[in-house]
């Protein structure tokens, strides 16, 4: 906060305007950019952010308005020439070369060298010296592949920055890290800050906002909503700026209702698989949701796929309604009438190229076998009735799926599974890389979903979420599920400390 | 550290196995009279496998490459002895008519985003249709120069030659691996097979990089179809069919990835050494139909991908 007013404007967007046929992406969009803060861009999904991103980052081309930095007007012709210029983006899918080593992704094309031979022992040095600025000590002569996420963005901000950036954009960088890479980024984030770098972050994560923005501008509908200093905006007041209706606080937390009783649908006694997750035990009741949390590879995911028989239990035993069942696939799982959908949407979920509605009728269509196909007629009422009743925006089922915004193709792969008329459904991250209208849709869903007696189990790594539609969460820790909690234990600051380990 | 080099070791492992097999079988394996042997009939095929390595790496396929071997020698033939062109003359017109018409299938490639698999396909029909256009017929090459270069060798201990063909295949092999790992363009090359996305992103020299590196395959092909000609002292429109596989063949057994990104410029030289060694036992046994080698390779070959697959599933499964 100190320095905010007296810094002056490093990056000076005025009346940014961008169409294309049949959108106006950007309609004068003002922004300012100081050096020395993290300014957080936010907005729903279609509100323009990334097409600023590329009209700054020269992918697009702008109608009109003005880009200045340091005062003088500029116009990137690619990415490239905007390094070149001094604005550097990282984004959340790394875009070094995985199967170089670090140092040539950090010298790529600018590699010390003498006698047109690169000076190898003086670029692995100064790679070695530029990373340990920020904390990373690793081996650069291994190829970038070869490390984590996290880490591969720390060289790709290096990177950047070392090419001179003076402005940074940061483009959903923490989507795939854990709560621990978030914490180191953030630090390296406030270090670029006190070297006087501009920094552009874009995120889903509204804690992630508050805990490192000095500024949030919200964009809506490509038109600029406000621009305002992170302390004089309350939460509340920022959704709604993005959502652009009033948003009731308790909209998203689930009414109090009395503990789900009766036998349990499901349940899996010592259930578990070496190096995957330790032997666990798992009930779920009809009309009960049951909460995952837990870091990214704590064993969440795992237990889903061990659940759904895409991995083999090697321990413990499965049962439904009380009798002994074995799952082995995922055909098994979906013989019981179990249904799962996927964490990764785009690999593991979607048939991108295919229509709407042959992504609905999918697992339906597979599990009556491909000797009996659906009518076409009954294919369209199935799809147009999930259509209808999950508020799926699309024109009309034929279109493809791949065109669809984030929210709607997770709406579509949940009609999916609801078509095969599931018992028990496991939902991997429903609201990852979802903009909060979506987000809160998908919330009331579940809900909806449970009070029609289906038993759930929903994986999240958003605690407040989580925290608000399950009956009981269990959480997890290295591979092991570590707690259960349940009734008025089910809170974000419980589960939290629970995932940090106070014991 | 140890997995970046397992493809390497294992084909050099491959290498050393066959080589003490054929000597357990045949003790004169062990002369310098084969393994110089082994260099020079394998001189051109190493030549060109240099070049193929850089395109493989890069995410390509140069299929040309043996119709531009033949072209070499019919040209050769045809200047050197019906229009008594200099032979040195005559060597670097087909150098650079090569590196030009290899600077072509780049330009196509990366103008029009055409895959290198059918631009260079398109550049196999036509060239081997060119030395058709030039002669029909097998023609002998008389001139002296070539009598010259064949008699150059170094004697080794032991009777065997290393003969001029051989050196400069080793040469070719040794800035190879210079351009490879120790220059901008070797770097651009292995960037532009990790990702060709990523690669532009960062600021590498996409088009310029892809024409370099076809211009040095079709350069090194010429190159080859020179050494192929002192070899055969002729040039026939129908030499070298299939050479292009071979190509390949020894360069994904040498430890490349065919889709790019990942391999060595040494790993070839065993690979065409392995393909060398399965061809010197053949002769050897004598029995054997030369058809063999073929089949050899194919297991060989078949083998090392589904190696390839497993060690990349490895290293995934171990992140």
């Amino acid at each position: 906060m100190q320095s905010l007013n007296v810094q002056p404007d490093l990056l000076e967007i005025s009346s940014l305007t961008k169409g294309f046929p049949g959108v106006q992406a950007l309609d004068h969009v003002h922004f300012m950019l100081r050096a020395g803060e993290i300014h957080g861009l936010l907005g729903e999904n279609g509100a323009g952010k990334s097409t600023m991103i590329k009209v700054l980052t020269g992918v697009y081309r702008r109608d009109a308005g003005s880009i200045r930095l340091d005062g003088q007007e500029i116009e990137a012709r690619d990415t490239a020439h905007a390094l070149s210029l001094g604005i550097g983006t990282v984004y959340q899918e790394v875009n070094l070369l995985p199967n170089l080593s670090v140092a040539e992704n950090l010298f790529i094309g600018r590699q010390p060298h003498r006698f047109g031979l690169v000076r190898t022992g003086e670029m692995r040095r100064r790679s070695a010296e530029l990373l340990s600025t920020y904390g990373l000590d690793i081996n650069v002569t291994e190829p970038l592949g070869s490390f984590s996420v996290a880490v591969q963005q720390i060289v790709a901000i290096a990177r950047a920055v070392d090419l001179s950036a003076k402005v940074l954009i940061l483009d959903e960088p923490t989507a795939s890290l854990d709560a621990n890479e978030v914490e180191t980024l953030f630090r390296i984030l406030n270090d670029l800050k006190t070297r006087g770098i501009g920094i552009v972050f874009v995120t889903h994560f509204l804690d992630q906002v508050y805990a490192v923005c000095d500024r949030i501008t919200v964009l809506r509908n490509g038109r600029l909503v406000g621009s305002r200093p992170t302390a004089e905006l309350p939460r509340i007041e920022l959704v709604s700026m993005m959502l652009g209706r009033e948003l009731a606080a308790e909209a998203l937390h689930r009414n109090q209702r009395p503990a789900v009783t009766g036998d349990p649908l499901v349940a899996f006694k010592d259930y578990g698989k070496r190096r995957l997750v330790e032997p666990f035990d798992l009930a779920v009741r009809p009309g009960e949701v049951v909460g995952l949390a837990g870091l990214l590879g704590s064993g969440r995911t795992e237990t889903a796929k061990l659940i759904f028989g895409i991995e083999r239990a090697e321990t413990g035993q499965a049962y439904v309604d009380g009798k002994p069942v074995r799952i082995a696939s995922a055909r098994d799982a979906s013989r019981l009438r179990f249904g799962f959908t996927p964490e990764d949407r785009k690999t593991e979920g979607i048939v991108a190229e295919l229509s709407v509605r042959e992504n609905i009728i999918l697992a339906l269509q597979a599990q009556r076998g491909w000797l009996h196909q659906l009518t076409r007629r009954r294919q369209d009422e199935i799809a147009n009735r999930f259509i209808r009743l999950l508020d799926i925006r699309t024109p009309d089922a034929e279109k493809p799926i791949g065109l669809l915004s984030g929210g709607n193709q997770q709406k579509a792969l949940l009609a999916r599974w609801l078509a095969t008329e599931p018992r028990f459904l496991i939902l991997d991250e429903p609201t990852r890389g979802i903009d909060v209208g979506a987000h809160a849709e998908i919330i009331r869903l579940i809900e909806r979903l449970c009070e029609d007696g289906l038993a759930l189990l929903v994986i999240s790594s958003e605690l407040e979420e989580i925290a608000s539609y399950s009956d009981r969460v269990v959480v997890l820790r290295e591979r092991r599920h570590v707690r259960e909690l349940s009734g008025e234990d089910v809170n974000a600051d419980t589960i939290m400390t629970t995932i940090a380990g106070h014991q | 550290m140890m997995r970046r080099h397992l493809p390497v070791l294992i084909t050099l492992g491959v290498f050393i196995a066959g080589y003490l097999i054929c000597l357990a079988q045949f003790p004169s394996f062990a002369s310098t009279r084969v393994i110089g042997n082994l260099l020079t009939d394998n001189a051109f095929l190493g030549i060109v496998a240099v070049g193929m390595t850089f395109v493989i790496l890069s995410g390509g396929i140069d299929l040309s490459v043996g119709s531009v071997i033949a072209f070499t020698g019919v040209f050769l033939a045809v200047v050197i002895e019906r229009y008594n062109v200099n032979p040195y003359l005559a060597f670097l017109l087909i150098l650079g008519i090569a590196a030009l018409f290899g600077a072509g299938m780049g330009l196509l490639i990366h103008i029009f985003e055409i895959p290198a698999f059918i631009v260079t396909l398109a550049g196999m029909f036509l060239v081997r249709g060119m030395c058709f256009v030039l002669t029909t017929d097998s023609i002998p090459i008389n001139a002296p120069i070539y009598g010259q270069v064949t008699d150059i060798a170094f004697s080794l201990p032991g009777g065997g030659r290393l003969t001029f063909v051989a050196i400069v295949m080793l040469l070719v092999f040794a800035l190879g691996i210079v351009l490879a790992h120790f220059t901008r363009f070797g770097a651009n090359v292995y960037a532009l097979g990790g990702n060709r996305t990523s690669a532009q992103l960062m600021g590498v020299p996409v088009g310029k990089t892809t024409v370099k590196i076809y211009m040095l395959s079709s350069f090194l092909a010429a190159l080859a179809g020179i050494a192929f000609s002192f070899y055969t002292s002729a040039g026939y429109s129908l030499a070298a069919t299939g050479v292009e596989l071979d190509t390949i063949a020894a360069v994904v057994i040498g430890g490349t990835l065919l889709t790019g990104g990942s391999g060595t410029i040494i790993g070839t030289l065993v690979g065409v050494l392995i393909q060398g060694l399965i061809q010197t036992y053949i002769t050897f046994e004598g029995t054997l139909s030369s058809w063999w080698t073929k089949i050899a390779i194919g297991a060989l070959l078949f083998a090392f991908i589904v190696l390839q697959r497993g060690l990349s599933a490895a290293s995934i499964r171990t992140r």
